[in-house]
């Protein structure tokens, strides 16, 4: 079995690797959905938007299931203190995901005008909403969000929800929505024709803008916050207890990994080239190219946040040292090694059919398409 | 601070989302494979009228499948966020069949079933029959890993806590995989979603047959319905009573509760056809009792006693007397200022008690302080460790009656199938009508006596309820649970107006011609005279 130490480690990267495939895989069909009542004018073009994600949204939406799986089992305390700490900003979350099962799959069973219009708003609200959430929730994670454990490791979170709405992270929210939102509009430049192609690429030039100017913002403002330093304790290979550290404030302190190994800076870098490239190959109409470049994007933006924390994944400013680090905020080894064996063996082959049923529904859905298929189409 | 106002709504919330969620599990895990077979006889049999079928059950599939997924995302959430120190408590555990259902079943029905949908023309037959079997196969694995990990808070095997983590963490994992209460709990409840899809199938084809609507496409689609609805509900039944029987080791709490055994009755003990259980007096009324088969279908023998509540009581006030002990223990041993001696000692405690942990912390509802424990709040933990009786016996006993109910409508079924005249005998037609809605009735009864059961425990004998919310405010359960009950209304309304709407068109909702009043009276002719065919519709 691979040594405790390190599995933390393979850990973190794995969430990681959940919320970068959460956000390129659901990610490009919120945005789809975000750009739903400004890409299409009527109720046809509208049809077009939705059927380019009707094939593959509910198996894109798992990435986000698996993640929440994959916290509860590999940090069990990150997801009891995250989710019960951001009681309402989570149940936001959950009641916008409500408008997407029932929004793809009622909305164009009945012809009425008024009943599909209220779909559509329901699909935005699903698709704008959550991953804006989700940047609230990192702007937060970087500023500490108040909680603090008593002697049997009960969580307890002493802060508001509209404390969570601050101006760093609501920053951090425009900074996740703009590139979902252009990488949605790349996917859909790469699926649709005429009028949407024209609007999407329009799209994703404003949001990759927006993108870019949020995320170079957040770093400088990143360089003045105090970041969270671990003084004492929280050896990375004992058993994992969070109550067994001390924790320091530094102003700049989230810059200290980047300082420490200067190629690190990529990760940034990538993130902002990757914004750039996918304006430029949107531009250039050439949307798959863009697709991979958002992809990157994300990637880099999202790695890093993981990296100016790490090994923080929930510091505490009410209580520095209750702050939750991918060393003692984990499962046991066993379990750890365990979903570890579980991700090798079935990742790959998700990998596999989801590419698989990616190609089978390959091709530009136009509006023939959907006055042909009126009663199978969404 | 746990009020009891907090832990009851966090308790409620938790019942109505979850009895919500599982107003469509059983639909789909049981229509799943009912489109297998269709498409199955499309593949083989190349008739056009199999791909019709698959394609409409397939659009009732699909409106009923949009809110399971809906709720579904509601049951991953809430462990985290109502349920927290659950979910830290033991994460470890519980945590990994949840996240394995996600890699392994839930990715394979979600990604499928966007083919079975839109894949028709771009598939060939083979392909596409391949893509409705594994959402098929992945919805009913989902389904496995869920009952994994309840089967594992009925009965926590292959664990142990830890007092440095302080949670229990995983130590065998193929024991809580092949947890014996999980298995049972496993097919007995997939097997009740096929007779639910079995039962919905058969119940809109008897309404065509009874107006004479699209006969060909009703009859073959009631056949399909009979034989898989008895095939299943004989499962429902057999493996019923294995949950029965597996009951007794690990739950004889849940069994003594449901049954209404006050006392211990010497081997083999008799089954209670009906009695009033009162509560109050812990006495049945008006007992009806068959002799032996309680003691037969518990033990699988003549000579085994099963323990009544009165002597499952008095040994969890003694199991509670020795938890005290434990927590006392994990007290000294989680100070950090604690002298070494006084450690050590207390660890050697721990060890002796830790089997009964849990039963000491039944005691934090009522006393912070152990020291300041009295036997009169032992007495009152141990009462606490019994359900409520009444509710329990009458919910088992209706699911049970129902489940025959439906063993009867399922071989009259099949055997008027075989015989091949069901469509004249409409008080079958009719029955299977108005049975549409019982299976539900039954999955929620036998959900109620699983889960209310465990009652005052999260983790049977290891976590209690009350220990294992998020430290919120009643307001922010009041706010919650509110919007639950809107949203969760609005969406089963809007769900049943499409399902009824498109049941009442029937295969003409495809659009394809074939189907529909226009061919009404072409279907009606070829029919022979006498059969409800020749009804006029408003006659039923």
């Amino acid at each position: 079995m691979i040594d405790y130490m390190t599995l933390k480690f393979i850990w973190w990267l794995l969430v990681g690797v959940l919320l970068v495939g959460f956000a390129i895989m659901d990610g490009h069909d919120m945005g789809v959905g975000t750009l739903l009542p400004f890409v299409a004018k009527d109720d046809v073009e509208r049809r077009v938007v939705i059927n380019t994600v009707g094939p593959h949204w509910d198996g894109n939406q798992v990435w986000f299931i698996t993640g929440g799986g994959a916290i509860f089992a590999a940090w069990p305390l990150v997801y009891a203190t995250a989710f019960s700490g951001f009681y309402w900003a989570m149940l936001a979350v959950l009641w916008a995901l409500f408008f997407r099962p029932v929004g793809f799959d009622y909305r164009s069973k009945i012809a009425n005008p008024t009943w599909r219009s209220t779909w559509d708003w329901g699909l935005f609200v699903g698709g704008f909403v959550p991953p804006l959430i989700f940047g609230v929730a990192f702007g937060n994670l970087l500023q500490g969000v108040p909680f603090h454990f008593d002697d049997t490791l009960r969580p307890f979170y002493t802060g508001s929800f509209w404390a969570l709405l601050n101006p760093f992270a609501l920053l951090c929210g425009m900074v996740s929505s703009a590139m979902i939102t252009a990488h949605g509009a790349h996917y859909l430049m790469l699926r649709s024709e005429g009028d949407i192609f024209a609007r999407s690429r329009t799209a994703a030039l404003i949001c990759a803008g927006i993108a870019l100017l949020g995320f170079i913002a957040a770093g400088f403002w990143v360089a003045h916050l105090p970041g969270h330093v671990i003084t004492a304790g929280a050896d990375p290979a004992a058993l994992p207890n969070p109550l067994d550290k001390q924790v320091a404030l530094v102003p700049g302190g989230w810059l200290h990994n980047f300082q420490r190994h200067p190629w690190l800076w990529g990760v940034p870098g990538l993130g902002i080239a990757g914004l750039i490239g996918g304006a430029l190959l949107a531009w250039a109409r050439r949307p798959g190219l863009a697709f991979i470049a958002s992809s990157l994007a994300m990637t880099g933006i999202i790695g890093t946040a993981g990296v100016a924390l790490f090994p923080f994944v929930m510091p505490s400013s009410s209580d520095p040292a209750s702050g939750l680090t991918a060393w003692d905020a984990v499962s046991s080894h066993f379990t750890l090694a365990l979903m570890f064996g579980a991700t090798l063996i079935f990742m790959p082959l998700i990998v596999f059919y989801t590419s698989w049923a990616y190609k089978v529904m390959a091709g530009k859905v136009t509006l023939d398409f959907i006055r042909a298929n009126d009663k199978q189409a969404y | 601070m746990l009020t009891d106002e907090l832990v009851d709504l966090s308790r409620l919330q938790f019942a109505v989302t979850a009895m919500y969620h599982f107003l469509f599990v059983p639909l789909t895990l049981g229509l799943a494979f009912i489109l297998v077979i269709m498409e199955s006889c499309y593949v083989l049999t190349g008739r056009q009228i199999y791909k019709d079928m698959t394609q409409f059950w397939g659009k009732l599939f699909g409106i009923n499948f949009a809110l399971g997924v809906t709720t579904g995302i509601t049951m991953e959430f809430q462990f985290g966020t109502n349920w927290a120190y659950y979910s830290h408590y033991v994460g470890d555990i519980f945590g990994a069949p949840l996240a394995i259902e996600g890699l392994m079943a839930f990715f394979l029905e979600s990604t499928f079933i966007g083919l079975f949908f839109f894949g028709w023309e771009r598939l060939s037959k083979q392909k596409h029959l391949l893509v409705t079997f594994l959402m098929a196969l992945g919805s009913n694995l989902s389904a496995l890993w869920i009952l994994i990990a309840n089967g594992w808070m009925q009965d926590p095997v292959g664990a142990d806590f830890s007092y440095v983590t302080m949670r229990m963490e995983l130590t065998d994992f193929w024991a809580v995989v092949f947890n014996p209460t999980a298995q049972a709990k496993f097919v007995h409840t997939v097997s009740a979603g096929y007779v639910t899809a079995a039962l919905f199938v058969l119940g809109i084809s008897s309404w065509y047959i009874l107006k004479g609507r699209d006969l060909e496409f009703a009859k073959r689609s009631f056949r399909i319905a009979a034989a898989f609805g008895f095939a299943s509900v004989c499962s429902v039944i057999v493996l019923g009573d294995e949950s029965g029987y597996t009951v007794t080791k690990s739950q004889q709490t849940k069994l003594a509760a449901m049954e209404g055994m006050w006392e211990t009755h010497p081997a083999p003990a008799p089954f209670t056809l009906f009695a009033l259980p009162d509560d109050a007096t812990r006495t049945n009324r008006y007992a009806l009792e068959i002799p032996w088969v309680m003691g037969i279908i518990g033990t699988r023998s003549l000579d085994k006693e099963i323990p009544g509540i009165k002597a499952i009581e008095a040994e969890n006030r003694q199991r509670i007397a020795s938890g005290v002990q434990a927590v006392k223990a994990l007290e000294i041993l989680r100070d950090k200022h604690a002298d070494p001696a006084a450690k050590a000692a207390a660890q050697a405690v721990f060890e002796t008690h830790k089997a009964d942990l849990g039963f000491g912390l039944l005691l934090k509802k009522y006393v912070r302080d152990m020291n300041q424990v009295t036997p009169e709040l032992i007495a009152r933990a141990a009462a606490d460790t019994i359900p409520k009786v009444a509710p329990m016996f009458w919910a088992f006993r209706l699911m049970v009656g129902l489940g025959f109910a439906f063993f009867a409508l399922f071989a009259f079924a099949l055997y008027y199938s075989l015989k091949d005249n069901f469509s004249e005998k409409t008080w079958l037609l009719r029955w299977a009508v108005w049975f549409i809605p019982m299976p539900w009735i039954a999955c929620e009864l036998g959900w109620f006596v699983a889960e209310y059961g465990r009652q005052p425990w999260t983790i049977y004998g290891v976590l209690p309820t009350h220990l294992s919310v998020s430290s919120l405010t009643p307001e922010s359960l009041y706010g919650s649970l509110a919007g639950f009950v809107g949203f969760y209304t609005l969406l089963l309304a809007v769900e049943l107006y499409l399902m009824v709407k498109f049941a009442r068109q029937g295969p003409a909702s495809l659009g394809n011609g074939r189907y529909g009043d226009t061919r009404f009276a072409a279907q009606a002719s070829i029919v022979s005279p006498g059969t409800p065919a020749q009804r006029h519709p408003s006659d039923f």
